[in-house]
Protein backbone atom coordinates (compact mmCIF):
# COMPACT_ATOMS: atom_id res chain seq x y z
CA UNK A 1 0.00 0.00 0.00
CA UNK A 2 0.97 3.27 -1.12
CA UNK A 3 -0.08 6.84 -0.19
CA UNK A 4 -1.15 8.57 -3.09
CA UNK A 5 1.40 11.50 -4.73
CA UNK A 6 2.22 14.26 -2.85
CA UNK A 7 4.91 16.92 -2.35
CA UNK A 8 7.31 16.91 0.47
CA UNK A 9 8.59 19.48 2.46
CA UNK A 10 10.92 19.31 5.74
CA UNK A 11 11.03 22.09 7.75
CA UNK A 12 14.02 22.49 10.11
CA UNK A 13 12.72 25.23 12.42
CA UNK A 14 8.97 26.09 13.80
CA UNK A 15 9.70 29.59 11.64
CA UNK A 16 10.33 27.71 8.50
CA UNK A 17 7.17 24.87 9.04
CA UNK A 18 4.86 27.95 9.63
CA UNK A 19 6.16 29.98 6.56
CA UNK A 20 5.61 26.31 4.86
CA UNK A 21 1.61 26.59 6.24
CA UNK A 22 1.62 30.09 4.80
CA UNK A 23 2.98 29.15 1.55
CA UNK A 24 0.76 26.56 0.78
CA UNK A 25 -2.47 28.34 2.41
CA UNK A 26 -4.57 27.27 -0.58
CA UNK A 27 -3.46 23.45 -0.77
CA UNK A 28 -4.76 20.63 1.17
CA UNK A 29 -1.72 20.18 3.66
CA UNK A 30 -0.52 17.71 6.97
CA UNK A 31 1.67 17.95 9.12
CA UNK A 32 4.17 15.26 9.72
CA UNK A 33 5.39 14.43 13.08
CA UNK A 34 6.25 10.91 13.99
CA UNK A 35 3.57 9.52 11.30
CA UNK A 36 1.79 6.91 13.24
CA UNK A 37 -1.85 8.17 12.49
CA UNK A 38 -0.80 10.40 9.54
CA UNK A 39 0.46 7.50 7.17
CA UNK A 40 -1.77 4.79 7.51
CA UNK A 41 -4.69 7.21 7.07
CA UNK A 42 -2.39 8.17 4.36
CA UNK A 43 -2.53 4.68 2.80
CA UNK A 44 -6.37 3.20 4.01
CA UNK A 45 -8.31 6.10 4.82
CA UNK A 46 -8.22 8.83 2.00
CA UNK A 47 -6.35 11.12 3.41
CA UNK A 48 -4.72 12.36 0.43
CA UNK A 49 -2.87 16.07 0.95
CA UNK A 50 -1.76 17.92 -1.69
CA UNK A 51 1.56 18.37 0.96
CA UNK A 52 3.07 17.39 3.90
CA UNK A 53 5.52 19.45 5.99
CA UNK A 54 7.54 17.37 7.93
CA UNK A 55 8.71 18.51 11.22
CA UNK A 56 12.24 17.98 11.96
CA UNK A 57 12.74 20.72 14.33
CA UNK A 58 15.11 18.97 17.29
CA UNK A 59 14.33 22.36 19.40
CA UNK A 60 10.59 20.62 19.66
CA UNK A 61 11.91 17.32 20.90
CA UNK A 62 12.70 18.75 24.74
CA UNK A 63 11.23 18.53 27.74
CA UNK A 64 11.87 20.99 30.08
CA UNK A 65 10.93 21.32 33.93
CA UNK A 66 10.48 24.89 34.96
CA UNK A 67 9.12 26.03 38.90
CA UNK A 68 5.67 24.35 38.88
CA UNK A 69 5.02 22.44 35.36
CA UNK A 70 7.26 21.12 32.91
CA UNK A 71 7.07 22.20 29.47
CA UNK A 72 6.96 19.48 27.07
CA UNK A 73 7.73 20.46 23.17
CA UNK A 74 5.45 18.57 20.81
CA UNK A 75 8.25 16.38 18.75
CA UNK A 76 8.33 14.35 22.21
CA UNK A 77 8.22 10.50 21.41
CA UNK A 78 6.08 8.48 23.50
CA UNK A 79 9.39 6.62 24.27
CA UNK A 80 11.25 9.81 25.83
CA UNK A 81 8.15 10.93 28.15
CA UNK A 82 8.45 7.22 29.17
CA UNK A 83 12.38 7.37 29.43
CA UNK A 84 12.74 10.74 30.66
CA UNK A 85 13.00 11.23 34.45
CA UNK A 86 12.15 14.81 34.59
CA UNK A 87 8.80 13.60 32.98
CA UNK A 88 8.50 10.63 35.64
CA UNK A 89 9.50 12.60 38.33
CA UNK A 90 6.98 15.50 37.72
CA UNK A 91 3.95 14.63 35.48
CA UNK A 92 3.99 10.92 36.01
CA UNK A 93 0.59 10.79 35.23
CA UNK A 94 1.73 11.95 31.45
CA UNK A 95 4.70 8.97 31.66
CA UNK A 96 1.75 6.61 32.53
CA UNK A 97 -0.53 6.99 29.96
CA UNK A 98 2.55 7.07 27.18
CA UNK A 99 3.67 4.06 28.64
CA UNK A 100 0.48 2.55 27.37
CA UNK A 101 0.35 3.73 23.96
CA UNK A 102 0.70 1.30 21.10
CA UNK A 103 3.63 -0.74 21.06
CA UNK A 104 7.36 -0.48 21.74
CA UNK A 105 7.97 0.65 17.78
CA UNK A 106 4.98 3.18 17.69
CA UNK A 107 6.20 4.54 21.28
CA UNK A 108 9.59 4.94 19.37
CA UNK A 109 7.96 7.48 16.79
CA UNK A 110 4.69 8.69 17.75
CA UNK A 111 4.84 12.29 19.20
CA UNK A 112 2.43 14.02 21.98
CA UNK A 113 2.04 16.75 19.54
CA UNK A 114 0.64 14.84 16.95
CA UNK A 115 -0.98 12.45 19.11
CA UNK A 116 -3.10 15.50 21.20
CA UNK A 117 -3.45 17.47 17.13
CA UNK A 118 -4.67 13.97 15.56
CA UNK A 119 -7.19 13.74 18.88
CA UNK A 120 -8.40 10.14 17.80
CA UNK A 121 -11.24 9.20 20.47
CA UNK A 122 -9.24 6.23 21.55
CA UNK A 123 -6.27 8.15 22.54
CA UNK A 124 -4.47 8.06 25.67
CA UNK A 125 -2.61 11.41 26.19
CA UNK A 126 -5.93 13.31 25.65
CA UNK A 127 -7.34 12.19 29.30
CA UNK A 128 -3.92 12.61 30.13
CA UNK A 129 -4.10 16.25 29.24
CA UNK A 130 -7.33 16.63 30.65
CA UNK A 131 -6.63 15.05 34.38
CA UNK A 132 -3.35 16.97 34.61
CA UNK A 133 -4.84 20.44 34.27
CA UNK A 134 -2.49 20.94 31.01
CA UNK A 135 -2.06 24.17 28.22
CA UNK A 136 -2.05 23.14 24.82
CA UNK A 137 1.11 25.67 23.27
CA UNK A 138 0.52 26.92 19.62
CA UNK A 139 2.24 29.49 17.96
CA UNK A 140 1.24 31.19 14.06
CA UNK A 141 3.04 33.63 12.27
CA UNK A 142 1.68 36.40 14.26
CA UNK A 143 2.81 34.76 17.68
CA UNK A 144 2.17 32.19 20.28
CA UNK A 145 -1.75 31.22 21.36
CA UNK A 146 -2.59 29.28 24.38
CA UNK A 147 -5.17 26.86 24.24
CA UNK A 148 -6.09 24.84 28.06
CA UNK A 149 -6.89 21.22 27.12
CA UNK A 150 -10.45 21.29 28.37
CA UNK A 151 -11.19 23.28 24.97
CA UNK A 152 -8.58 22.08 22.44
CA UNK A 153 -10.50 18.43 22.06
CA UNK A 154 -13.27 19.32 19.50
CA UNK A 155 -15.08 16.21 18.88
CA UNK A 156 -14.22 13.41 16.26
CA UNK A 157 -10.77 14.42 15.57
CA UNK A 158 -11.10 17.81 15.28
CA UNK A 159 -8.82 20.24 17.76
CA UNK A 160 -8.61 23.78 18.19
CA UNK A 161 -5.59 24.22 16.19
CA UNK A 162 -6.44 26.61 13.10
CA UNK A 163 -4.84 25.73 9.78
CA UNK A 164 -2.06 28.35 9.96
CA UNK A 165 -0.85 27.14 13.30
CA UNK A 166 1.68 24.44 14.53
CA UNK A 167 1.13 22.58 17.77
CA UNK A 168 4.30 23.61 19.56
CA UNK A 169 3.91 21.90 22.77
CA UNK A 170 1.92 21.20 26.16
CA UNK A 171 2.92 22.50 29.36
CA UNK A 172 1.95 20.55 32.34
CA UNK A 173 1.77 22.09 36.00
CA UNK A 174 3.11 19.72 38.78
CA UNK A 175 -0.05 18.01 40.64
CA UNK A 176 -0.26 18.48 44.00
CA UNK A 177 -0.12 15.67 46.57
CA UNK A 178 -1.86 12.86 46.61
CA UNK A 179 -2.33 10.15 43.88
CA UNK A 180 -2.49 9.51 39.92
CA UNK A 181 -3.36 6.81 37.61
CA UNK A 182 -4.12 5.97 34.16
CA UNK A 183 -6.31 3.05 33.72
CA UNK A 184 -7.38 1.46 30.33
CA UNK A 185 -9.04 -1.40 28.34
CA UNK A 186 -6.94 -1.79 25.34
CA UNK A 187 -8.46 -2.93 22.07
CA UNK A 188 -6.06 -5.92 21.28
CA UNK A 189 -6.18 -5.54 17.42
CA UNK A 190 -6.04 -1.69 17.24
CA UNK A 191 -3.86 -0.54 20.31
CA UNK A 192 -6.27 2.02 20.79
CA UNK A 193 -8.15 1.83 24.09
CA UNK A 194 -11.71 1.35 23.69
CA UNK A 195 -12.27 3.08 26.90
CA UNK A 196 -9.07 4.78 29.41
CA UNK A 197 -9.18 6.60 32.29
CA UNK A 198 -6.73 9.24 33.68
CA UNK A 199 -7.15 11.06 37.04
CA UNK A 200 -5.37 13.06 39.57
CA UNK A 201 -6.50 13.19 43.10
CA UNK A 202 -4.78 15.41 45.11
CA UNK A 203 -4.81 15.06 49.32
CA UNK A 204 -4.52 16.64 52.58
CA UNK A 205 -4.63 14.46 55.39
CA UNK A 206 -6.09 11.88 53.47
CA UNK A 207 -8.90 14.53 52.52
CA UNK A 208 -9.18 15.04 48.54
CA UNK A 209 -9.16 18.80 47.97
CA UNK A 210 -9.04 18.90 44.19
CA UNK A 211 -9.64 15.67 41.69
CA UNK A 212 -9.44 16.22 37.83
CA UNK A 213 -10.62 12.78 36.38
CA UNK A 214 -11.17 12.18 32.79
CA UNK A 215 -11.98 9.85 30.26
CA UNK A 216 -11.29 8.34 26.24
CA UNK A 217 -12.97 6.27 23.95
CA UNK A 218 -15.99 6.78 25.62
CA UNK A 219 -17.30 9.25 23.80
CA UNK A 220 -16.18 11.11 20.46
CA UNK A 221 -13.48 13.08 22.21
CA UNK A 222 -11.39 13.01 25.60
CA UNK A 223 -13.58 14.72 28.49
CA UNK A 224 -13.81 15.50 31.89
CA UNK A 225 -15.95 14.03 34.43
CA UNK A 226 -17.08 16.06 36.21
CA UNK A 227 -19.75 14.39 38.71
CA UNK A 228 -17.09 12.13 39.56
CA UNK A 229 -15.01 14.74 40.25
CA UNK A 230 -17.42 16.71 42.63
CA UNK A 231 -18.44 13.09 44.30
CA UNK A 232 -14.63 12.85 45.47
CA UNK A 233 -14.30 16.81 46.05
CA UNK A 234 -13.75 17.12 50.06
CA UNK A 235 -14.39 13.22 50.79
CA UNK A 236 -12.13 11.01 52.60
CA UNK A 237 -10.30 9.03 49.97
CA UNK A 238 -11.37 5.52 50.40
CA UNK A 239 -12.75 2.75 49.00
CA UNK A 240 -16.24 4.07 50.06
CA UNK A 241 -15.76 7.34 48.44
CA UNK A 242 -13.97 5.70 45.23
CA UNK A 243 -16.81 3.49 44.77
CA UNK A 244 -19.41 6.17 45.20
CA UNK A 245 -17.66 8.30 42.57
CA UNK A 246 -17.23 5.61 40.04
CA UNK A 247 -21.17 5.17 40.03
CA UNK A 248 -21.06 8.69 38.46
CA UNK A 249 -19.45 8.00 35.60
CA UNK A 250 -21.96 7.25 33.18
CA UNK A 251 -23.86 10.59 33.77
CA UNK A 252 -21.45 12.62 32.52
CA UNK A 253 -21.59 10.87 29.02
CA UNK A 254 -25.07 11.05 27.65
CA UNK A 255 -25.79 7.40 26.46
CA UNK A 256 -26.62 8.44 23.28
CA UNK A 257 -22.91 9.92 22.50
CA UNK A 258 -21.45 7.00 23.43
CA UNK A 259 -18.96 5.77 20.97
CA UNK A 260 -20.44 2.52 19.02
CA UNK A 261 -18.15 0.82 16.26
CA UNK A 262 -17.10 -2.36 15.14
CA UNK A 263 -14.91 -3.05 18.15
CA UNK A 264 -17.33 -2.25 20.81
CA UNK A 265 -20.66 -0.92 21.57
CA UNK A 266 -21.67 2.11 23.28
CA UNK A 267 -23.61 0.13 26.12
CA UNK A 268 -20.35 -2.04 26.64
CA UNK A 269 -18.44 1.08 26.79
CA UNK A 270 -20.69 2.70 29.12
CA UNK A 271 -20.00 -0.59 31.99
CA UNK A 272 -15.93 -0.15 30.74
CA UNK A 273 -16.52 3.75 31.72
CA UNK A 274 -17.76 2.62 35.18
CA UNK A 275 -15.34 0.01 35.81
CA UNK A 276 -11.80 1.98 34.71
CA UNK A 277 -12.88 4.93 36.95
CA UNK A 278 -12.82 2.79 39.60
CA UNK A 279 -9.98 1.36 38.93
CA UNK A 280 -7.88 4.49 38.21
CA UNK A 281 -8.98 6.19 41.34
CA UNK A 282 -8.51 3.16 43.22
CA UNK A 283 -4.46 3.10 41.90
CA UNK A 284 -4.69 6.95 42.79
CA UNK A 285 -5.84 6.04 46.04
CA UNK A 286 -3.11 3.43 46.61
CA UNK A 287 -0.53 6.07 45.14
CA UNK A 288 -1.65 8.87 47.97
CA UNK A 289 -1.40 6.48 50.46
CA UNK A 290 1.54 5.78 49.91
CA UNK A 291 1.05 1.69 49.37
CA UNK A 292 1.65 1.77 45.64
CA UNK A 293 5.19 2.96 43.90
CA UNK A 294 4.37 5.68 41.95
CA UNK A 295 6.68 4.58 39.19
CA UNK B 1 4.58 14.73 -6.72
CA UNK B 2 8.33 14.95 -5.89
CA UNK B 3 11.35 13.00 -5.45
CA UNK B 4 14.22 13.27 -3.31
CA UNK B 5 17.91 12.40 -3.02
CA UNK B 6 18.50 10.64 0.09
CA UNK B 7 21.31 9.08 1.77
CA UNK B 8 21.19 5.81 4.16
CA UNK B 9 23.68 3.73 6.02
CA UNK B 10 21.85 -0.03 6.17
CA UNK B 11 24.26 -2.45 7.47
CA UNK B 12 27.00 -0.41 7.44
CA UNK B 13 26.90 0.44 4.13
CA UNK B 14 25.75 3.79 3.23
CA UNK B 15 23.64 3.92 0.22
CA UNK B 16 22.58 7.13 -2.03
CA UNK B 17 19.01 7.04 -3.74
CA UNK B 18 16.34 8.93 -4.99
CA UNK B 19 12.88 8.22 -3.62
CA UNK B 20 9.13 9.72 -4.74
CA UNK B 21 7.97 11.43 -1.13
CA UNK B 22 5.75 9.17 -0.50
CA UNK B 23 8.13 5.85 -0.84
CA UNK B 24 8.28 4.21 2.40
CA UNK B 25 11.02 2.98 4.04
CA UNK B 26 10.91 -0.74 3.92
CA UNK B 27 10.21 -0.22 0.25
CA UNK B 28 13.29 1.62 -0.39
CA UNK B 29 14.75 -1.07 1.49
CA UNK B 30 13.75 -3.82 -0.20
CA UNK B 31 12.92 -2.70 -3.87
CA UNK B 32 15.75 0.27 -4.15
CA UNK B 33 18.39 -1.82 -2.57
CA UNK B 34 17.33 -5.17 -2.16
CA UNK B 35 18.12 -5.56 1.44
CA UNK B 36 14.81 -7.91 1.85
CA UNK B 37 15.47 -8.60 5.64
CA UNK B 38 12.25 -6.60 6.51
CA UNK B 39 9.20 -8.35 5.62
CA UNK B 40 6.09 -6.32 4.33
CA UNK B 41 2.96 -8.16 6.47
CA UNK B 42 0.25 -5.83 7.12
CA UNK B 43 1.50 -2.32 5.89
CA UNK B 44 -0.49 -1.23 8.34
CA UNK B 45 2.11 -0.72 11.09
CA UNK B 46 0.48 -3.26 13.75
CA UNK B 47 2.49 -6.49 12.54
CA UNK B 48 5.86 -5.52 13.08
CA UNK B 49 7.60 -7.45 10.24
CA UNK B 50 9.17 -4.76 8.30
CA UNK B 51 10.55 -3.81 12.13
CA UNK B 52 14.10 -2.50 11.74
CA UNK B 53 16.48 -0.37 14.05
CA UNK B 54 16.47 3.43 12.88
CA UNK B 55 19.68 4.79 14.50
CA UNK B 56 19.08 1.96 17.48
CA UNK B 57 15.61 2.39 17.61
CA UNK B 58 12.83 -0.64 16.48
CA UNK B 59 10.24 1.05 13.95
CA UNK B 60 8.17 -0.42 11.63
CA UNK B 61 9.52 0.58 8.23
CA UNK B 62 5.76 0.59 6.47
CA UNK B 63 5.31 3.39 8.64
CA UNK B 64 8.13 5.75 7.80
CA UNK B 65 8.45 7.76 4.78
CA UNK B 66 12.03 6.60 3.26
CA UNK B 67 12.43 10.80 2.95
CA UNK B 68 12.04 10.55 6.46
CA UNK B 69 14.82 8.60 7.17
CA UNK B 70 17.38 10.73 4.94
CA UNK B 71 20.35 10.69 6.77
CA UNK B 72 19.70 7.46 8.99
CA UNK B 73 21.53 4.56 10.18
CA UNK B 74 19.55 1.54 9.57
CA UNK B 75 19.73 -2.12 10.52
CA UNK B 76 18.64 -4.86 9.87
CA UNK B 77 17.91 -8.42 10.86
CA UNK B 78 20.20 -9.18 8.09
CA UNK B 79 23.07 -6.92 9.53
CA UNK B 80 22.83 -8.66 12.59
CA UNK B 81 24.37 -11.38 11.35
CA UNK B 82 28.41 -10.93 10.44
CA UNK B 83 29.97 -13.74 9.54
CA UNK B 84 27.14 -16.20 11.03
CA UNK B 85 24.30 -15.68 13.19
CA UNK B 86 24.61 -13.39 16.48
CA UNK B 87 23.81 -14.35 20.00
CA UNK B 88 20.08 -13.43 19.43
CA UNK B 89 19.36 -15.11 16.00
CA UNK B 90 20.87 -18.09 17.51
CA UNK B 91 18.69 -18.21 20.62
CA UNK B 92 15.85 -18.04 18.41
CA UNK B 93 17.20 -20.95 16.39
CA UNK B 94 18.18 -23.04 19.35
CA UNK B 95 14.91 -22.48 21.14
CA UNK B 96 12.89 -22.45 17.85
CA UNK B 97 11.34 -19.08 18.51
CA UNK B 98 10.29 -19.08 14.55
CA UNK B 99 8.35 -21.51 12.36
CA UNK B 100 7.97 -19.79 9.00
CA UNK B 101 10.07 -17.42 9.85
CA UNK B 102 8.04 -14.52 8.32
CA UNK B 103 8.05 -12.52 11.26
CA UNK B 104 11.37 -13.23 12.70
CA UNK B 105 13.60 -10.04 11.16
CA UNK B 106 11.32 -7.57 12.69
CA UNK B 107 11.15 -10.02 16.10
CA UNK B 108 15.44 -9.93 16.03
CA UNK B 109 14.96 -6.23 15.31
CA UNK B 110 12.99 -5.57 18.65
CA UNK B 111 14.78 -7.84 20.80
CA UNK B 112 17.96 -5.56 19.72
CA UNK B 113 16.74 -2.95 21.08
CA UNK B 114 14.78 -4.54 23.92
CA UNK B 115 18.61 -6.24 25.41
CA UNK B 116 20.46 -3.11 24.83
CA UNK B 117 18.07 -1.40 27.03
CA UNK B 118 17.45 -4.14 29.74
CA UNK B 119 20.03 -6.75 29.66
CA UNK B 120 17.61 -8.79 31.66
CA UNK B 121 14.37 -8.39 31.42
CA UNK B 122 11.40 -10.66 32.79
CA UNK B 123 9.24 -12.55 30.54
CA UNK B 124 6.21 -10.15 31.33
CA UNK B 125 9.01 -7.28 30.03
CA UNK B 126 9.69 -9.47 26.65
CA UNK B 127 6.57 -9.93 26.14
CA UNK B 128 5.43 -6.03 26.63
CA UNK B 129 8.24 -5.25 24.37
CA UNK B 130 7.36 -7.71 21.09
CA UNK B 131 3.77 -6.37 21.37
CA UNK B 132 4.26 -4.72 18.34
CA UNK B 133 5.19 -8.37 16.61
CA UNK B 134 3.09 -10.38 15.60
CA UNK B 135 3.66 -14.28 14.60
CA UNK B 136 1.28 -16.08 13.34
CA UNK B 137 2.40 -19.72 13.54
CA UNK B 138 4.79 -20.67 15.89
CA UNK B 139 3.51 -18.85 19.13
CA UNK B 140 5.17 -16.79 21.33
CA UNK B 141 5.92 -18.86 24.41
CA UNK B 142 9.04 -20.27 22.20
CA UNK B 143 9.85 -16.64 21.17
CA UNK B 144 10.01 -15.39 24.72
CA UNK B 145 12.24 -18.51 25.70
CA UNK B 146 14.52 -16.91 22.90
CA UNK B 147 15.10 -13.60 24.08
CA UNK B 148 16.02 -14.91 27.58
CA UNK B 149 18.30 -17.21 26.76
CA UNK B 150 19.59 -14.55 24.06
CA UNK B 151 19.96 -12.23 27.18
CA UNK B 152 21.40 -14.65 29.46
CA UNK B 153 24.13 -15.69 27.16
CA UNK B 154 24.74 -11.44 26.25
CA UNK B 155 25.03 -11.41 30.12
CA UNK B 156 27.51 -13.97 30.22
CA UNK B 157 29.29 -13.14 27.09
CA UNK B 158 28.21 -16.06 25.64
CA UNK B 159 27.41 -16.27 22.30
CA UNK B 160 25.47 -19.50 21.78
CA UNK B 161 28.31 -21.92 21.68
CA UNK B 162 28.94 -23.34 17.97
CA UNK B 163 30.20 -19.41 16.76
CA UNK B 164 31.48 -17.67 19.97
CA UNK B 165 32.98 -14.94 17.57
CA UNK B 166 29.99 -14.03 15.48
CA UNK B 167 28.89 -10.38 15.83
CA UNK B 168 31.55 -9.88 18.44
CA UNK B 169 30.65 -5.91 18.66
CA UNK B 170 26.95 -6.93 19.55
CA UNK B 171 28.13 -10.53 21.31
CA UNK B 172 29.56 -8.64 25.15
CA UNK B 173 28.03 -6.90 27.56
CA UNK B 174 25.70 -4.31 26.94
CA UNK B 175 27.66 -1.41 25.99
CA UNK B 176 26.65 2.15 28.06
CA UNK B 177 23.59 2.49 26.01
CA UNK B 178 22.28 -0.09 28.73
CA UNK B 179 21.58 2.58 31.89
CA UNK B 180 19.68 5.03 29.18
Amino acid sequence: MFPAEFDYERAESVSEALGLLERYADADVEVLAGGHSLVPAMKTEGREPDVVVDLDVPALDAVNALDDRTVVGALTTYATLVDSGTVRGTVPLVAEAASEVGDTQIRNRGTIGGNLAEAHPGADLPAAALASDATVLLRDRDGKREVPATDFFRGGGETAVERDELLTGVRVPYPGDGGFAYARKTHPATGYAMVGVAAVVETEEGTVTAARVAATGAVDRAVRLPSVEDALADEPLDADTVDAAASEARADVDADRLRSDAYASGEFRGELLETYVARALETAADRAAGDTPTR
Amino acid sequence: MSTHDITLTVDGTTEELTVESRTLLVHALRDELGDTAPNVGCESGKCGACTVELDGDAVKSCTVLAVQADGSSVTTAAGLADGGLDPVQRAFHDEHGLQCGYCTPGMLATTHQLLAENPDPSRAEIRRALKGNVCRCTGYESIVDAVETAAARLRTGDGGGEEPTAGSERAGAPGPGAED
